[in-house]
Parts: structure tokens; sequence; C-alpha cells
């Protein structure tokens, strides 16, 4: 007999949720996280004192309706400062592109651009709501399917078939190639489609060249499906997201431990059997389930030693070579964007001038380098939440592409350096700005890889590319959140449908679990 | 002027095996060619005196055998002698050697890594399995899945169970080819990296994407899949340069009683009432039959030899939006003697095959972004070979034929056009990279033949120069290619067809497209099919 | 990296350490490649290279077998995971036989593990391993190197096989259990023989430095000559091997990892070898597979078959009743234990042992085809095992 039927490694978003929606179901879990705070890279983090920032991910996008509401997170606390803000993307002469839901205005946009773009839209839309269906179900297996694998297989073939011959074609082509075409096919301002290229690469180790792009963009819209009009901004930062959802598991019933790092998960003969924390303590359940990334999980937790080699093959090869770093800075006023007012500080600002900017800016990620002239995209939160810094004061935080994990001079040597370059890259866009940071904080790949204990600080838990999405999510064999050791299963964003703060990759799995009932 | 059944623009290799199929059945077949020869790239042409340059195409691998058995090319003059070998010299002056035989293959990689050589044999067999997956598909037209036709629902259940026949590991590792780079799949088995930098070079050719681009894996596997006389992934010389596959398939055309007419320029495939029923010239002259069949690359049929009054406004867009990019251009080159490589004795088999000077995966997608940067590649990736080591025919005894494939070069130059400077740029930058490693080449040079994109486009009517008709990425092969919706040879026009390497089963000199057009057009026209299927893999 | 690798040995086949010996003693000059090396098919006569096996004793140059060092405080508990045996089992200065998988429970190769002290072994193999072994050794402290070339090695095989190494000095050596293994000084040198072989007969392997090699060969053909030594081939050796009932891979089965055609590959228990399977283990490679292979049942099953008649029954079709339920993948007429030998592949649920099948032989004789139907019986076991093959002290003769 044991205390608990389910153990939780990781108190990230997804493990909260896939708790709580276990706990519903009349499990008994324990969430074991290692840090204080929960919610994973669902964080805030007071850098300076009175400078509060969402430490990962700054904006909220792709959060599912479905989890939303059946957790009641909004009575759990989740609040919005801010919803459904304009992406603007920032042109050296001050033609700004503002793109709100889906429309878009600027100066420098001619009327069939924008056109173009509520069509461009509308399509995507189309292509995205087929993407939000699949990312609700466990992907079919590869081969091995079963009855209800192949029923899923079924409606997504239909929803293909229900697109129409056209759009089915057009989706066959476009999942496939890269928005640096896409854009140039359907639009002729260059600051346009930079911006929305960079949504097709954002978090990812690809330029708007590569092929793949556009379902990363895809993927980014499934947020607007899941009725984000824009990106929102959470009160208190994304932390108190992660406190709403460990609430909502508390309230379902979940006994949560933080400041419990778990040392390793404990097999027996080839069964998860429990874990064993930092320090010693031993706990038993008849159920694993992790919330750590892939490689984390079986590399660290279950160790290469106690699986066999195929599999420790397709775990080692998940790419997760995170391109991304975040910096934090507290401001002693607003700063002054050139062609901006006040009242669009608040929204999110993206530094990619052009296609090229951002594809050069790749480059240097591939040899190892930092971007000389780095991607930025630019969440100033306190515009709309007070609490987040001193009266009078704010906080803006960006995310920085690129960065690459294993850079080759090394982070040390390089942090300071490339914090004045991207305080630089903004002040051409802002000027006097750099005379207003009174403190800074960059968190490269490292850093966020030992903060959120994600290998290679990658946010999605490993690329998201065709290769690695779907029913190659995390690694063939382990697809359908259960894995080779029996008793072990994987809720994190590693699984499908991956990252971005939408709960569903913990939704699925708890789902599964429960379905798999006596035989999990 | 004489009504024919069928009509064909361009007398390219599918051109020509599609007008070979067409006859053979008992049509009237007449193919158009533009240029004052035959060919298309798949020519022999001599542009210095006594030299035969192969000087688009150079080697032979995916000439599909049941054509060329079937339509008896060897007795229309056609000996393909294969090669073995290849090397990769390194910037340390050492070399990596590619030998013919397995276990000299081994020692060679061992002498880099025992690990690598090892994984070269989970490499070889697992590429093998993925090329067992598509032979079987060259020689038949592609499911269409947005079809609902029983013929076409039959065909794609067909092609998803040869899929799960794989296991889940081979599947897995098939979504791994079409989805991933080749340097990220290369990664997956290899330490070295004069070794990936070896491999990987068949994963860019004729593409405009460097070796990190995901779907590069696949353009690796369309290299492997070609064989000689059955050895799968072998390659091999024409006898007499490419021309003689373009020759004896125009041999065989005739034998038929099919006609070429040379120097006809075709302006406009001639519709009337929603069908074909002919081709205007540029001279003013008109041939007419009710099928017209262009060999010409995607964007030329829809965009330029057609009116876009007579097609439906999605072909337009989707021609225009096909990705066919210019990427490489050419080196051919006379030499007065065989050049002296270092590291490696005159003569040896790595010299008769493929030689490369880009020794890491890294400088290989270095000069890919000088052409992302539209510029041609300041350290290019070079294929070069010379063949006249085992074909006499191409130069006189003594001297030697040398064709150098390059990498990257863009079909625009900063957004203008190719201007002599920037040719003559190229040219050095290439001559250059050779003369690093061979001390007495630059001397050995009688004659060269430089050609960029721009030549490329201007002689043999490739759009941007692209050798493969269209980018041989997933997004365009199988049922995408040239679009979804058009991938089985019809065209959007009654009567109208396309049989070029834009159509399914792409580029690289396999004649398939021709051959698989053929069928369908008999199929429709209700004529006895003539053109052969596929060998069983067993 | 050297750049001296153009040297004649890089281009040509490789020379065993041996090779000067070999040569000399190659009256037929009659040779094949194996694993790259120059090896002789045979010296000057199979059958009597065969007899100096069972009657007096044969000597094969092993030294191309792919050898590997797998050293580290983590070695037994990584070969533990590799291999489907028990390798804890396996003390030091012993030597075990084992199979290895992939995770689809295939077996990649079989070969031998000597344990050479506390968290030191060596283990030999037909095919090449260094990929799989390295990808293996993710997660484990151990340290895998392909030691192939630094080791020379000879089979010495048959009855007197005791009594010439005795002579050439080893003393003690009639002592040395079957799958033992006793180190020697050789000529300030270590000289290491193990008690192992694939003739199946009384026999041992001797284990030496490459240069040394040559020398130990003289001391040894020199010490043995009273008791009949002679050098066999790899035709001779083929025909011991399946008389005493071994598999060989790449022949009986295809290693996994080279089987391009999803199910030509097999499992353990397909080919007989269930024996070498310890489920006990927490885990190791094929394990899952395994256990989904015992509750669901084999595809295939090795037999040994007794077959009728004298004309060996090589690639035959092999029936039951009208129906064909297998193949042959190596036969041979067994001279000493004067049977007609062959293993096949079967069908399950036949070739259950004392099952009567047919197989289809076709023989040649002066370009002049036969066939045969002969009857075969499935037998429990290989038809040659003598007693002197597991008796120690060792006898004499």
């Amino acid at each position: 007999m044991t205390d608990y039927d389910v153990l939780l490694v990781g108190g990230g978003h997804n493990g909260l949720v896939c708790a709580a929606y276990l706990a519903r179901a009349g499990k008994k879990v324990l969430v074991l996280e290692a840090n204080e705070p929960l919610g994973g890279a669902a964080a805030s983090r007071e850098f300076a004192p009175g400078y509060t920032v969402s430490s990962c991910a700054h904006w909220l996008t792709h959060l599912s309706p479905v989890v939303s509401k059946d957790l009641d997170l909004e009575r759990h606390g989740l609040q919005l400062a801010a919803r459904d803000l304009d992406s603007i993307g920032l042109a050296p002469d001050g033609q700004h592109v503002t793109v709100t839901g889906n429309t878009v205005q600027g100066a420098g946009l001619s009327p069939e651009d924008m056109q173009a773009y509520t069509e461009f839209h509308r399509k995507t839309i189309k292509f995205s709501k087929l993407l939000a269906k699949a990312f609700a179900v466990r992907p079919p297996k590869l081969v091995e399917s079963n009855f209800t694998d192949r029923v899923n297989l079924l409606k997504l073939g239909l929803g293909m078939k229900m697109l129409g011959r056209e759009d089915m074609s057009d989706l066959l082509r476009l999942a496939l190639i890269n928005m640096y075409d896409v854009m140039e096919e359907n639009f002729d301002n260059e600051t346009l489609k930079a911006l929305l290229s960079f949504d097709g690469v954002l978090g990812a180790h690809m330029g708007p060249r590569s092929p793949n792009t556009v379902f990363g963009y895809l993927y980014r819209r499934v947020g607007d499906v899941h009725g984000y009009n824009g990106p929102a901004v959470v009160k208190g930062g994304m932390g108190a997201l992660g406190t709403a959802v460990a609430d909502a598991a508390r309230a379902a019933g979940v006994e949560i431990r933080t400041g419990s790092p778990v040392e390793k998960i404990n097999l027996q003969d080839s069964r998860a059997v429990g874990v064993t924390l930092v320090g010693g303590e031993v706990i038993a359940a008849p159920l694993v389930v992790s919330n750590a990334d892939p490689v984390t999980t079986f590399e660290k937790l279950v160790g290469y030693r106690n699986i066999e080699t195929g599999m420790v093959r397709r775990v080692s090869q998940i790419r997760m070579r995170s391109g991304v770093a975040k910096l934090h800075l507290a401001l002693d006023g607003l700063p002054q964007f050139k062609g901006l007012d006040n009242t669009q500080l608040g929204q999110r600002l993206v530094i990619a001038p052009s296609m090229d900017y951002i594809e050069r800016a790749f480059n240097s990620a591939k040899y190892g380098e930092s971007s000389a002239l780095p991607a930025l995209d630019i969440s100033i939160a306190s515009v709309h939440d007070s609490s987040l810094a001193p009266a009078g004061k704010h906080v803006m935080s960006v995310i920085v592409q690129f960065a690459p994990y294993d850079l080759r001079e090394g982070w040390e040597s390089h942090k300071e350096q490339f914090t004045q370059r991207v305080i630089d890259t903004i002040s051409a866009y802002a000027p006097g700005f750099s005379s207003q940071v009174v403190a800074s904080e960059l968190l490269t790949p490292v850093d966020l890889e030992r903060e959120f204990h994600m290998k290679g600080g990658h946010w999605h838990h490993g690329e998201i590319s065709l290769d690695q999405v779907m029913m190659m999510r995390p690694f063939p064999g382990a697809t359908q959140y259960g894995t080779a050791v029996d008793g072990l299963y994987l809720c994190g964003a590693g699984s499908h449908p991956g990252g971005g703060v939408m709960g569903l990759a913990g939704r699925n799995a708890a789902q599964e679990i429960i379905k798999r009932g006596a035989q999990a | 002027m004489r009504k024919y059944d069928a009509i064909i623009i361009g007398a390219g290799h599918n051109g020509l095996t599609n007008g070979a199929y067409l006859a053979k059945a008992g049509l009237d077949v007449l193919v158009l060619e533009r240029n004052s020869y035959i060919g298309g790239a798949t020519v022999s042409r001599e542009l210095h005196k006594d030299w035969t340059y192969s000087n688009c195409s150079y080697v032979c691998s995916l000439l599909r055998p049941e054509i060329v058995r079937d339509l008896e090319l060897p007795r229309h003059g056609l000996q393909v002698v294969p090669y073995g070998g290849g090397v990769t010299f390194m910037q340390n002056g050492d070399h990596f050697g590619n030998y013919y035989d397995h276990q000299r293959q081994y020692r060679e990689m061992a002498r880099f890594s025992k690990r690598d050589a090892n994984a070269y044999e989970r490499y070889t067999a697992n590429v093998q399995k993925q090329t067992r997956l598509i032979r079987p598909y060259l020689m038949r037209r592609p499911p269409d899945p947005t079809s609902l036709k029983l013929r076409d629902l039959k065909d794609l259940a067909e092609f998803a169970s040869s899929f799960t026949s794989l296991g889940e590991e081979g599947l897995a590792d098939t979504l791994k080819f079409w989805t991933k780079s080749v340097g990220d799949y290369l990664d997956e088995y290899f330490e070295t990296d004069v070794i990936k930098a070896h491999l990987a070079g068949s994963g860019i050719i004729g593409t405009a994407l460097g070796v990190y681009s995901p779907g590069t894996a696949y353009v690796l596997l369309h290299h492997y899949m070609g064989d000689v006389d059955g050895n799968v992934g072998s390659w091999g010389f024409a006898r007499g340069g490419m021309g003689a596959v373009s020759s004896s398939l125009a041999k065989s055309y005739q034998s038929f009683g099919g006609e070429i007419l040379c120097d006809a320029d075709a302006e406009r495939i001639l519709v009337k009432n929603g069908r074909t029923v002919g081709v205007a010239l540029k001279n003013g002259d008109e041939y007419y039959a009710d099928v017209v069949v262009s060999n010409l690359d995607p964007k030329r049929t829809f965009l330029d030899v057609m009116d876009a009054s007579d097609l439906p406004a999605d072909v337009v867009k989707k021609a225009e939006n096909f990705k066919i990019r210019g990427s490489s251009g050419k080196l051919n080159i006379a030499l007065d003697g065989l050049p002296t490589f270092n590291g490696i004795p005159k003569g040896s088999p790595l010299s008769v095959g493929d030689m490369h000077f880009s020794d890491s995966l890294e400088r290989l997608e270095r000069a890919y972004d000088d052409w992302k940067g539209g510029t041609w590649s300041k350290d290019p990736y070079l294929d070069m070979l010379i063949p006249s080591q085992m074909d006499p025919t191409l130069a006189p005894p003594g001297k030697h034929m040398m064709t150098v494939f390059v990498q990257y070069a863009p079909p625009k130059i900063k957004g203008r056009e190719w201007t002599d400077e920037d040719k003559a740029g190229f040219e050095k930058s290439v001559i250059d990279q050779i003369a690093r490693y061979s001390p007495d080449f630059k001397d050995l040079i009688l004659h060269c033949e430089t050609r960029t994109p721009r030549e490329i486009e201007a002689e043999v009517g490739l759009t941007e120069g692209n050798i493969f008709q269209g980018e041989l990425t997933f997004d365009q092969l199988l049922f995408n290619r040239p679009f979804p919706g058009y991938a089985q040879y019809r065209g959007p026009v009654k009567g109208m067809y396309m049989c070029g390497s834009g159509t399914h089963p792409g580029g690289g000199v396999m004649a398939a497209p021709g051959a698989n057009a053929a069928r369908e057009i008999l199929r429709d026209l209700n004529k006895t099919n003539t053109v052969p299927e596929g060998y069983a893999d067993d | 990296m050297s750049n001296t690798h153009r040297e004649q040995s890089d281009v040509m086949m490789l020379e065993s350490p041996f090779h000067s010996r070999v040569k000399a003693a190659n009256e037929l000059n009659e040779w094949d490649c194996w694993a790259g090396y120059t090896t002789p098919t045979k010296y000057f006569d199979v059958e009597l290279e065969y007899f100096a096996v069972r009657s007096t004793t044969g000597v094969f140059d092993l030294s191309p077998m792919n050898k590997y060092s797998i050293t580290g405080p983590d070695a037994q508990a990584y070969l533990d995971r590799v291999m489907t045996r028990n390798i804890s089992k396996i003390n030091v200065d012993r030597v075990g036989y084992s199979v290895w998988c992939d995770d689809a429970g295939q077996v990649m190769d079989d070969g031998t593990i000597f344990r050479l002290a506390e968290n030191e072994y060596r283990l030999c193999a037909y095919a090449r391993a260094m990929d799989w072994l390295s990808w293996c050794a993710m997660g484990f402290d151990v340290n895998i190197e392909d030691v192939s070339d630094q080791v020379a090695a000879l089979a010495v095989q048959g009855p007197t096989s005791c009594s010439c190494l005795k002579a050439m000095g080893l003393e003690g050596i009639e002592n040395l259990k079957p799958f033992g293994i006793a180190h020697f000084d050789f000529d300030g040198e270590d000289l290491m023989v193990s008690r192992t072989g694939f003739t199946g007969d009384l026999g041992y392997e001797l284990w030496i430095t490459p240069h040394k090699a040559e020398a130990m060969w003289d001391a040894l053909f020199s010490a043995g000559e009273s008791y009949m030594i002679k050098p066999i081939g790899s035709l001779a050796l083929e025909l011991t091997r399946i008389e005493t009932g071994f598999l060989q891979a790449g022949v009986d089965f295809v290693p996994a990892q080279d089987a391009v055609r999803l199910g030509r590959s097999r499992s353990p228990f397909e080919l007989g070898l269930g024996w070498l399977v310890d489920m006990n283990k927490p885990v190791f490679n094929g394990k899952q597979a395994l256990l989904r292979e015992q509750r669901e049942g084999s595809r295939y099953r090795f037999v040994i078959l007794d077959v009728d008649g004298n004309k060996p029954a090589h690639n035959s079709f092999i029936y039951q009743g009208k129906g064909k339920v297998g193949t042959v993948t190596s036969a041979a007429w067994c001279p000493t234990a004067k049977s007609n030998v062959a293993f096949a592949q079967i069908e399950m649920p036949y070739g259950e042992v004392g099952d009567d099948l047919v197989a289809e032989i076709y023989y040649e004789r002066e370009l002049h085809w036969t066939r045969v139907m002969a009857p075969c019986k499935v037998i429990e076991s290989a038809v040659f095992n003598p007693p002197r093959r597991r008796q120690t002290p060792a006898p004499a003769y």
C-alpha cells in the first residue's frame, strides 16, 4: 500500500493541470516541485528590488479555454491585466505596422496588404482550427493504432477533406514550407512580413527561410482559436497563472510539496514505483507522471541505464537547442519609441525590421554565435499592472533571438556585452532608452535550463518542428503519454501538443491515464 | 498544316521519353525543340574543339532501367559506365576517400572514427529501407489525397499501407527523412565532420537550401534511389556524355515514327472551347493536335506558353508560387592533362569519382548563407568529376574534360541581374578553390565554359536555372508535384499534360515523369498502355 | 590524424599478425576475405584439416575477429544491460557466451565475453559493434575500445590440443576448466589462454600481443609436432561448427541492424537461444519485446535436422506434408558423427523435436542436376558432443 496513487514530478503548469484532472477523477495525487514557486515556466520573478517580470513566457497566448473552464482558473485567482493586445512591428523609419486580430494597419501599408492580411488570417485560422482539434486529443501511434487512434485519425482526415479540395491542397503545401516564401507570396510591406514571420520562428532554432516555419506560425495561431485575439498579460505576471493552477489543483484535492527536488524515479522490474527526493526521502506510488522534459526525465530521473538503448537513442536525439534569451530591464520611466504614443507601449512590440534581419540573426546561432542584431519581442507589462514596479517606474521584458545555448565562447564572458547589444538595439528605436535602464538581468538558455530544469533551456521542451510534433512527439514509442517504462507517463510540453502555456499536454496525459485505468 | 495526335513542347529527355511511348502506341507525335539541338539539359556539346562537354547534367544513376531496356536505349547508342570512388579534400592536407569496396571504405572511415565506420553500416541499411519504399513509386503516378475518386482512394490506401510495412522505427525514420535537415539526420549517425560533409553534399545538390534546412534529408535520399545495373545508389557516366541519353531516346522515338522539329520555339499552347488544339511558334507557324504535352517547367508552362485567360486562376497562382530556385552553376573545363591532387596518386580510384572540397557542415552551411545574402558562395561546394578518365570519347588522348557543379549561385545578385564581372568573380572562386588542392590545375586549363543560373535559364529554358525543374522539398513532391490536385500529369485544360521533371518523381535524368505522363495520356485516349511497370524490388 | 595512411596495409586487404606463418603454411594458396583480413579457406585439404581437429589438433587464426575492451566501474552493469545473459554470473577469469538484441528483441549478434578483471571485460564478436556499443554506453561510467588489431589470437582445437600446449611449456593447462582463463608468460609478454572454441571439441584459444604472434606460432607448432598439430582454414572450421551445433551470424541469422526488410531478423527464442535470456534482470535491451514474445508466441523455431541420405541439404526448402514450413541456413555431412545435419528456420508451430519433415535438396553431378525430397527428423541436440570437451583435467589425447 502506498499513500498516493500518482506522483507528479514537477509543478509546472502542465503538471498541475494533469494533477488536477487526475484528482478530480478520484486519484490521490502528490506534486513534487523543486522550486518554491509553482507553475514552472509560467513564473514571475522580482529580479531587482520592487521590479517583477514574467521570467520565462511573458505573454499568455494559448491557454486552452477548456482547461481554464474545467479548472475554473478565474475563481482561483487568474486575472488578465490586459488581453487581445496588438502586435506592433517597429520600423526604423517610424512607419510601424500594427496587427489587431485579423486586421493590420500602418502608415506604410498598401490597401492590398491590409486586405491580403485579413484573407491570410482567415485561411490560417481555418488550418489552425484543425490543428487545435488535433491538439485536444492524444496523437495516433505510427503503426499499431487502435480503435481510438483510428477514429482520431479519421476525424483529422475528414477535417482536412472538409476544408475543400483547394484549401486542403494549400495546407499540404503550406505546412511544409517556410514563412519567407509565404510572406513574399502574400505581402509587400517588409515590416509586416517580418512581424508575421517572427511568429513562425519564435522560440525556435529556425529562421524565416527554414522550411517548417509556416507550421510554427499555424501553431501560434492555435492561440487565436483558443480565443486570444492577440497576446494577453496576466496580472501579477505569469507566475500568477502558476499560482492559480496550483490553487485549482489543491482545491481538487492535490497535495503539493514545493522545494522538493526529485533525485530519481524509482523502478522495480522496469516499472515505476515511486521517487527518491534529493536528501534521500523515498515516496512510493503505482504511477509516476513526469512534467519534466523527456531528456531530463530519462537521462536524469530514470537514468539511461535503466531503459533500453534504442529508446536512449531516440531520447538523446530530440533537438532541444534553444536560441532564446530573456532580458529583464528595470526602467525609471516609460521609454519613448519613435512613432509610438504612450497608449501603445503596453502592446506587444517587435523589433525585427525585415525577414532578412531575422534570417541574419539566425545565421549567427547556427555557428554558436549570438546575433549581432537580435530580433526582439518586447513587453512592458507594468503599463497594465502597476503592481509590477514601483510607482512611476516600469519593467520591460524582452525575448531575444538568437542566443544559442551552446555559445562558442561561453555565456559568462559574453553576458554583459550581449545585454548592452540588446539595449542598444532598442535605443535605435527609443532614443535615450539606455539611460532609463536602472537594473537588468539576462537569462541565457543556460540560465533558463538551470532555473526551470529544462534541458537546453528550450521553452517548448523540444523544438516544434515537423519531425518533432504530433505522432513524433516527444519520440515514437512515447507519443501517447505512456512510456516503455510501465507506470511512467509524460505530461510536459515535450509531449503532444507541445509548449506555449496551453495546458493541453497535462490535460491529454491525465485523460490517457484515466482511460487506461487499471492498466495504467 | 497536318494535324498530329500529340505535340510535345521540349525535346528534353522526358519529352523524348514521353514521345517514344506515345509513338509506340501508334500515335502521330511531334516534338518541338527551341534550340537547334535536342536534349534540353541532357546534352553533349563540343564547345572547345575536340572536347565534348556534358555541359548541364553530368552523371547518370536515376535513369529508370525499365525505360532503358524497354526503349532499347543500348541498341540506340546508350552505354552507362559506373564509377566508384570519390573524395573530399580537407583543409589540413588530409582527405576523406570514398571507396567502392566495402572493407576499404570501412578502413578509410575508421581512420577518422571506428564508431563512424561502423555507424555507416547502420546508415546504409536505413537509407536502403527508405529507398525501397520510394522506388516502387517512381514508375507510377502519385496518389491524390485530395481526390475522392475510387481509383485515387485505392492508390492512397496502398500507398499508406506500404508505409506501415516499415514498422514503427522505419516509419519514424521515413518521417524524419522527409522533414529533417540532412545535417541533423547525419548528426544522428556520425561524429566526424568530414564524413558528414562528404555525405551531406547529396542533400543540397540542385537545392536552394542549406545542410541544416529541414527537408534536405529527402534530397539526399533522392540521390540514393537510383542504380546502375541493380546496384542501388551507384552512379555512372553516359559514354559520350549525357547527350547519349537524349540521342538514344530520340532514336528510339524516331524508330516508332516520331518527328522532331528543332529551332521551333513555342509561343503559345492554343486553347479553344476549353481544350487544347495545338501550339503556335514564335515564328508564327502553328501545329495542331488534340493532345499537347509540356516538357517545360511548371512556371514556363503556365506563366509563359499558356495564356492566363485559358487557365483557372488558382493554377496561375500556384505556378507563381511554385518554388524553382536557381541555386547552382557549372564550370566545364578542357584540360591539357590530368591534374595532380594533393595527397592522392595520379589515377587513384578516388579521383575517378566525385571530388569535393568542403570538409565540414559549417562550411557548407556558410556557402548557403552567401546565397541567402544574394551572392555566390565565396567558399563554394563543388561536385567535380573528370569523366574523361573512363570515357575516351570526351577529349583527345592524354587530355581531359572536367565538369564542376557549383553551389551556391543565386538567380540574381542582390536583386539585380548577373553581370560579366559577377560571372568572372564566380568563376574565380571555383578555380581558386580547386587550385588550392591541385598545384598544376590552373596551368592545365585550355578552355572553361562558365554557366551561372543566367546562362542555364537562357539556353536550356529552366527557370532560374534550377536543374530539377522545381525544388525537391516535400511540399513539391509526390502528390504535391508540381501542385496538389495536378500531380497526375493532367493539366487544368482538357488535352493538356505535363511531362517534365517538375512532375513526379522529379528531376535527376530519370525519364520517369515522361513515361508516367504517357501512361496517363494513353489511358485518357483509351489506347493500349505501352509504358512498362516498375521492376519489383525484392 | 595520420597522414601516412597511404601505406600498403591500408590499400590492400589487411594481414593478420600471423600472416607470414599462415602464408608459408598455406600450400594451396587459397584465400578469402574475413572482416577485411586475408584469411585462408584451406591449407592443404579440407577433409584432412577437419580430421586434425577431431583426431589430433587443428589451429585456426582468429585474429580478424572483432574484439572490444570494456572497462570502468560500470563495466558489469553495462554488459548486463547490453546482453541477454546475467553477466554478474561470469567470474573473473571466466568466459561466457551470449547474444545481444535491439529494443525489438531481435538478435544483433552473438559473442563471447571474457572477464579479465573485476571491471575489465573483452567482447569477441562476429559483426562490428562500435556504434551500438557506444550508444549503449550512454548513462554508464564505462570505456569502450575497439582492440581488434591489438590482440592476435589462435584457436588450438582437438584431442591433443592440451598436450600441445603442455609441450609448449604452459604448465598446469590441463587443469583449466571449460570457459576458464589462465595467464602464462611468453617471452616476457602475457599469453592468455581460454578453454573456448568454435569446434565443440577439447580446445583452447590463445591471445597475445601482435608483435609476439609469429614467435608464438613457431613455439606452438614446434611443441605440437609430435601431437600432429596442423593449421586449418575456414572451410574445415565451418564443418566442425555445424557438427557441434553452433550458429553463425550472417549465415544462420541476419544481424538485426543489417536487416533492411521488416521481419527478416530473429529473436533469441527463434534461434534456439532462449537459454541465454535472463528475464530476472531488471532491464536489458530487448527485454520488453521478448516478454511480449513469450506471451504472444514466436514466429519461428530454430531446429537441427537429421537428414536422410548423404547429400547436404544446402539452401533447401523444408516441407511438412505439402506445405513449405521453412528453409535451411547451414548444412553439412558430418564426417565424425556420420550424419547429415542441417540447421533450419521453421515457421511456428512446426518443427518440434521428433517431427518428421522433408528437405528439398538439389545437387549437381557433372552439370546434371537432381532433386531429392529427403525425409528428415528434428533432433534434440547437436550430433557431436564428446566427453573430452568437458573433462578436467583435460585428457592427453
